[in-house]
């Protein structure tokens, strides 16, 4: 095997998670900064939340993380249709990801909550949805490396696609370790 | 250049550029009311000179924008225009509706104009920016629409390039958001709300997407460098425009009555947006020092550059001085936007407009590849006029917004709004120096289109 090149995948997709991680963090440190003056408020709503189902996800998108690896590391060794399995299998931890997202928010819309409600739920609702929508996206992301990925278009030697994709959706994981503990559990 | 239909786009930046001067005009007598209440008046009244001001810029960007797409689409297509003649009725209906907007504007009081287009059966106007008479509305929708049809058809028939598809986006998202102009609500905050709509979405979203593929067409013209690099690129930055630039227009959301979620949204969208600006000055350096070949264009090359800088100065920071909801509560619809909009527009709209008229006027008055040297040197004097001129003009009215949001909303003793205009009177006047400073530029911008015309073209040494 080749050494391995250092950022791995395509160096552009590395500015857009910077970028991506920058609106997040701001995201976050809002949160942080507006929790601190109502401490009270935030723990209140914060136990409305369902943490198992949180959980779930939060073991969801680890196992599809992992999975992309394999992904990886199948076509480094040359197997596009391991490769290709591995990125279903990710695909799949994905969509139930979305799945279970959205019987919560279909819970919470039940009850009428908004971003109008209060600050807590405008947090909750902005930054959970904002992040779902990259978990669409990445999901995307991973549908069209699958689909190169199974017509045989990497290879040991050329696989830099597979590595872009895999490293968007690290990132999709990554913010949701962050989100998971920060809105659901620390109080 | 390659195919002969491109021609076409010879009259839309004529008319681009006298529209301009009309624009410049306006701006200077308007901004001779700021300091001479009376000037002028009461033939061309202070509303009469903004609304004249505002809507001579958005048209004359509009025509820039048609010329750019009728030059730059059939050559990345590698096709003929579909059809050239609809792109030439188009212009002269365009032409004839905008100056006869324009003139009604000057000549008629303006309820008697709404009366005379009939407003009242299907009211749009009054409102910033939206001011025209309904029926030049439904024109302006049959041009960009014909146009649209033109671009589609060409881009369909030819090479499908990421430029293009690009350019495409942004120019369909100009046409989908102007209809916005028809939406009038009787509810006001819906009003506003939709209002943003129309010209905000341009200037922090699909504009962006014409700006970044004009930007690219170029720097790919002028550098040689590989295609794909500059299309990366643009994907990237075209993806962090949309992502930060829709939701960021809820900066406009604050203080209108919309929910409060977007005072929020609206900061923490809006304070990214000079990112995608800011890549793409990085972009156009970077592409410009790992250029193939010296072009000797180098006036198109200056004007590429300045907008990269001038948009992320402009658009970028000067945007994001007063983006946040705690800043904007104070600062809102102070001379602190009035310097920010001056800045940003010239630096990502204007320029990009003049960047593309000087990379093709040259090879459309049949030079080989650019201007003699006496042309090219007249046409960068004057864009170092028109910028640092810019730059001063958005100084002054910063400074001039300072003043204002203290004295008036800040200080423990808040002032009348008129009596700080009193005692803010000095930035004014030197803003309206800088504006002459401006004028001046523009003139000399237009002799280099006539000077040094009999001379050769200049030629530049090759890279080694």
């Amino acid at each position: 095997m080749e050494k391995s090149k250092w950022p791995p995948g395509d160096l552009v997709i590395w500015i857009f998670i910077m970028a991506e991680l920058l609106v997040f963090g701001i995201f976050f440190a809002a949160y942080a900064f507006t929790r601190a003056n109502h401490v009270e408020l935030f723990n209140t709503y914060q136990a409305t939340l369902d943490r198992n189902a949180a959980l779930i996800n939060t073991l969801a998108l680890i196992t599809s993380s992992y999975f992309v690896v394999r992904a990886v590391a199948a076509i480094k060794m040359d197997d596009s249709r391991k490769c290709f399995q591995w990125l279903l299998a990710a695909l799949f931890m994905g969509l139930v990801f979305l799945l279970v997202k959205g019987i919560e928010y279909q819970h919470h819309f039940s009850q009428g909550i908004s971003l109008s409600t209060n600050t807590f739920y405008m947090f909750y609702l902005s930054m959970t949805f904002f992040h779902f929508l990259h978990v669409i996206l990445g999901m995307v992301i991973l549908i069209a490396v699958a689909l190169k990925a199974r017509a045989g278009g990497y290879s040991a030697r050329q696989h830099d696609g597979v590595e872009t994709g895999a490293s968007y959706w690290h990132m999709v994981d990554l913010v949701w370790m962050v989100l998971f503990p920060l809105v659901y559990v620390m109080n | 250049m390659k195919y002969q239909s491109q021609k076409v786009a010879k009259l839309y930046f004529i008319a681009a550029i006298g529209l301009f001067v009309g624009q410049i005009l306006f701006g200077l007598i308007m901004g001779m009311q700021y300091v001479v209440g009376d000037f002028l008046f009461p033939e061309i009244p202070f509303n009469v000179a903004r609304m004249v001001h505002t809507n001579l810029l958005i048209v004359w960007l509009l025509f820039g924008f048609m010329g750019a797409s009728y030059y730059l689409v059939p050559e990345e297509a590698e096709t003929e225009l579909f059809a050239p003649w609809l792109a030439h009725l188009m212009f002269w209906v365009f032409l004839a509706a905008g100056a006869a907007t324009i003139l009604a504007y000057l000549l008629v009081p303006y309820a008697a104009l709404a009366e005379l287009t009939m407003n009242d059966l299907l009211p749009t106007m009054g409102r910033e920016f939206l001011e025209q008479p309904t029926i030049t509305k439904i024109g302006i929708v049959i041009v960009v629409l014909a146009f649209l049809f033109n671009i589609g058809m060409t881009i369909l028939k030819g090479r499908k390039t990421v430029v293009n598809l690009v350019l495409l986006m942004g120019l369909t998202g100009l046409a989908v958001f102007f209809l916005f102009a028809f939406y009038n609500p009787t509810n006001l905050v819906m009003d506003k709300y939709y209002w943003w709509w129309v010209v905000h979405l341009w200037v922090e979203g699909v504009w962006e997407l014409i700006l970044g593929s004009i930007l690219a067409f170029i720097l790919i013209k002028t550098t040689g460098v590989d295609r794909e690099v500059i299309e990366k690129w643009l994907y990237i930055i075209i993806a962090m425009t949309l992502i930060t630039g829709i939701v960021g227009m809820g900066h406009h959301y604050y203080w209108i009555g919309a929910p409060e979620f977007w005072q929020w949204w609206g900061s923490i969208f809006s304070a990214l947006e000079p990112i995608p600006f800011f890549m793409m000055t990085v972009y156009a350096f970077n592409m410009v020092n790992k250029r193939r070949r010296n072009h000797p264009n180098k006036a198109a090359v200056l004007w590429a550059l300045g907008t990269a800088v001038m948009a992320f100065l402009g658009a970028g920071v000067w945007g994001f001085l007063h983006t946040l909801a705690p800043v904007n509560y104070y600062t809102h619809g102070t001379q602190i936007t009035a310097a920010h909009g001056h800045m940003a527009f010239y630096g990502a709209y204007v320029m990009i407009v003049l960047g593309m008229i000087s990379y093709s006027m040259p090879l459309m008055r049949g030079r080989e590849l650019c201007n003699s040297a006496r042309s090219q040197s007249l046409e960068m004097w004057s864009f170092w006029l028109m910028t640092i001129s810019m730059v001063f003009i958005t100084l002054f009215l910063t400074a001039a917004g300072i003043l204002q949001v203290y004295l008036q909303r800040f200080s423990d003793n808040p002032m009348d709004f008129m009596v700080v205009q009193d005692k803010i009177a000095l930035f004014y006047w030197l803003r309206e120096i800088t504006g002459v400073i401006f004028l001046i530029g523009l003139i000399v911008y237009i002799a280099s289109f006539f000077i040094g015309q009999d001379e050769p073209e200049a030629t530049v040494e090759p890279l080694k």
